[in-house]
């Protein structure tokens, strides 16, 4: 074994009462590191998870209709300041299939799904209640929102003349998987109306929406909403969440439409996850400064303590540079063995989690987010710590003049 | 004729260069020690004997003058120059011993090797104990600085000068601390590894008993050599 090695070793293992206090510090930082940042990433999936469960990353819509002034001369001038806003009637994106499969190309979108979605009334014996159509293709629509998952009863079936219910609003008509409904619409200026069968009851999650919402086959409801071969809006699922809004503006910018991502639609949820992941790097950022400050006080004071020793090593002939690299050593050996209990730790923490924050029916809270290279980075980043740590005792150890350490 | 180990010409010493409170220790030394020499440095406390000690093992550099050793113009080399050309031709032993207390007798032994020639050989190690057998603790090889008594660790520490066979040991009052006994098992075991290996000892020593029985004493007063004289009273062993 090398000089440094050999040094490094016997000196921790000198001073085992302040090496097993800073091994236990870079542990417990790095178990609170990897514990919190596992915690914070489970909380935030979960969050999207369930904001995200009931929509799309990226909703494609027709341009809004805007009543345009008349101007009266060259110069501009108004004529009618005053404008009345335009009421927004139903309209399928313009050549919405090539959009469809362009976007499919388009790099950070995974998928594409058309909808047909407008407002009618279910009706059933002398109840009606006010709903949403949702006209998809189920296959499609499962890979933007799953929406299988939420299946409680029955199957998702919408294939001629079946509808899926939500759960509140087959509550409140008083259906069952089987039963009929009648849908009735008056989309553009044209009463239309049905009757279908029952084949599923879904739970989206939101009592609004299981009181409102009927899924449909895409072509029942182009014709339920007086939108033949149309498309309402295309929802986009992308690689990356964050990058929906980035994405949403480069759509809107090239097709002209209205695009929304779900972070333009959810700003406050945003903003609240924005603020957790500031919080946890500030959380980071100080345990991390803690192990250096940790680190690095022990070693300093195992410098002051080994003055003459280093003295001596000197005097026998070890050069400055020698010296340094105890020091470093030391402080990598400390924040290795550290970050390796830390995970130990971490990992132990996180089934401790697991096993007792249950939800009242026994199911987990949420599920935290584990990834082994949470692990490696923690590691590698305390071993940088360490070694950081150690960069000011080990030049002052090598500095030590060997005649001044030796009449200490 | 003898050939020179160290020469030192002209030595000056002074501390706080360049302040109101500049004081020079040593003023112009000039001294040789031949190979295989077993001199005392003796002297009043603070006539700069740990100074010009601590020069002569290249652990801190003069104010001014020459010193050479083996034939080496010391003040021109670099701080790692110094180091190495110090840990390969000095050895050290001091009064309070300083054994590194991490290490075991052994491995004491075993540091100025690791130091110059990289991880220890099982015969290098087998060098180390056999050293340790020649100072008389043939029963202590594996214990710690802490179990030995003070004779036991000021041999460790003559043994660790003689690891690498520097042809120069200083040793800074290596009997200080001992009683009268020890002190002279201490002072026979240098004079036998002098003349079986030829080794040069310079030996600073307020025991005029012990100085007595060097070949050679030098004395040093207020930063001067006030004498430098061959002790005739001590025989000289035959080859």
């Amino acid at each position: 074994m090398p000089f440094e090695w050999v040094v490094a070793l016997r000196f921790l293992r000198e001073g085992r009462f302040q090496t097993a206090l800073i091994v236990g510090g870079v542990a417990a930082g790095v178990a609170v590191f990897i514990f919190i940042t596992a915690l914070v990433n489970g909380l935030q999936a979960n969050t999207i998870r369930r904001t995200l469960g009931t929509q799309a990353h990226i909703v494609v819509r027709p341009a809004e209709e805007v009543a345009r002034s008349q101007r009266s001369n060259a110069a501009g001038t108004e004529a009618m300041p005053s404008v009345e806003a335009r009421a927004q009637r139903l309209r399928s994106i313009d050549q919405w299939q090539p959009l469809e499969a362009e976007l499919a190309r388009t790099p950070g979108i995974v998928d594409v799904s058309p909808m047909v979605s407008g407002p009618g009334f279910g009706v059933r014996g002398d109840a009606s209640k006010s709903i949403a159509i949702i006209g998809i293709d189920p296959v499609r629509y499962n890979r933007i929102v799953a929406i299988g998952d939420k299946l409680v009863d029955g199957e998702f079936r919408v294939q001629a003349g079946e509808a899926v219910l939500g759960r509140d609003l087959a509550l409140d008509l008083g259906i069952g998987i089987g039963d009929r409904v009648r849908l009735v619409t008056a989309a553009n200026e044209v009463i239309t109306a049905d009757t279908f069968t029952v084949t599923g009851i879904v739970d989206l999650g939101v009592r609004e929406l299981n009181r409102r919402t009927v899924y449909v086959g895409l072509r029942t409801a182009q014709n339920l909403l007086s939108l033949p071969g149309g498309a309402s809006q295309l929802d986009l699922t992308v690689t990356n969440l964050f990058d929906a809004e980035r994405i949403a503006q480069l759509l809107a910018a090239r097709t002209g439409l209205t695009v929304e991502s779900w972070m333009k639609t959810n700003e406050q949820l945003l903003a609240a996850i924005n603020a957790q992941t500031v919080t946890t790097r500030m959380i980071r950022l100080f345990v991390a400064a803690i192990v250096v400050l940790g680190v690095a006080s022990v070693l300093v004071v195992s410098v002051v303590q080994k003055r003459r020793e280093i003295g001596i090593l000197r005097a026998m002939g070890a050069p400055g540079a020698k010296i340094q690299r105890v020091f470093l050593l030391q402080g990598a050996i400390v924040a290795l063995t550290g970050s390796v209990l830390g995970c130990g730790l971490a990992a132990t923490m996180m089934l401790v989690f697991l096993k007792l924050a249950r939800n009242a029916d026994g199911t987990p809270l949420f599920d935290l987010v584990i990834e082994p290279q949470l692990f490696a980075i923690a590691s590698a980043g305390a071993v940088v710590c360490g070694l950081l740590a150690a960069v000011a005792p080990a030049r002052r150890a090598a500095a030590l003049d060997p005649a001044q350490a030796i009449r200490m | 004729m003898v050939a020179s180990l160290i020469e030192l010409a002209g030595i000056c010493k002074s501390y706080g260069l360049g302040t109101e409170v500049e004081v020079e220790v040593l003023h112009g030394i000039g001294l040789a020690l031949a190979e295989g020499e077993f001199a005392a440095l003796i002297g009043p406390s603070g006539s700069g004997k740990s100074t010009l000690l601590n020069l002569i093992g290249l652990l801190e550099p003069p104010t001014a003058g020459s010193y050479t050793i083996l034939g080496r113009e010391t003040s021109a080399l670099t701080d790692d120059e110094i180091t190495a050309l110090r840990g390969r031709t000095i050895g050290f032993v001091f009064q309070f011993h300083h054994l590194l207390p991490a290490f075991t007798a052994t491995e004491n032994v075993l540091l100025p090797g690791l130091i110059a020639d990289g991880p220890i050989t099982p015969a290098r190690r087998e060098s180390a104990r056999q050293l340790l057998r020649d100072v008389g603790l043939a029963e202590r090889l594996d214990y710690p600085p802490r179990k030995l008594s003070g004779g036991q660790q000021q041999r460790v520490a003559i043994a660790r000068a003689l690891a690498l066979s520097s042809p120069l040991v200083l040793a800074d009052e290596p009997t200080g601390n001992l009683d009268t006994h020890a002190a002279d098992e201490i002072f026979a075991l240098m004079r036998r590894f002098n003349r079986e290996r030829g080794t040069a000892f310079l030996i600073v020593t307020h025991d005029p008993r012990l100085a007595r029985r060097c070949d050679r004493i030098i004395e040093l007063v207020d930063g001067r050599i006030a004498s430098d004289r061959a002790n005739d009273a001590v025989a000289t062993p035959s080859a």
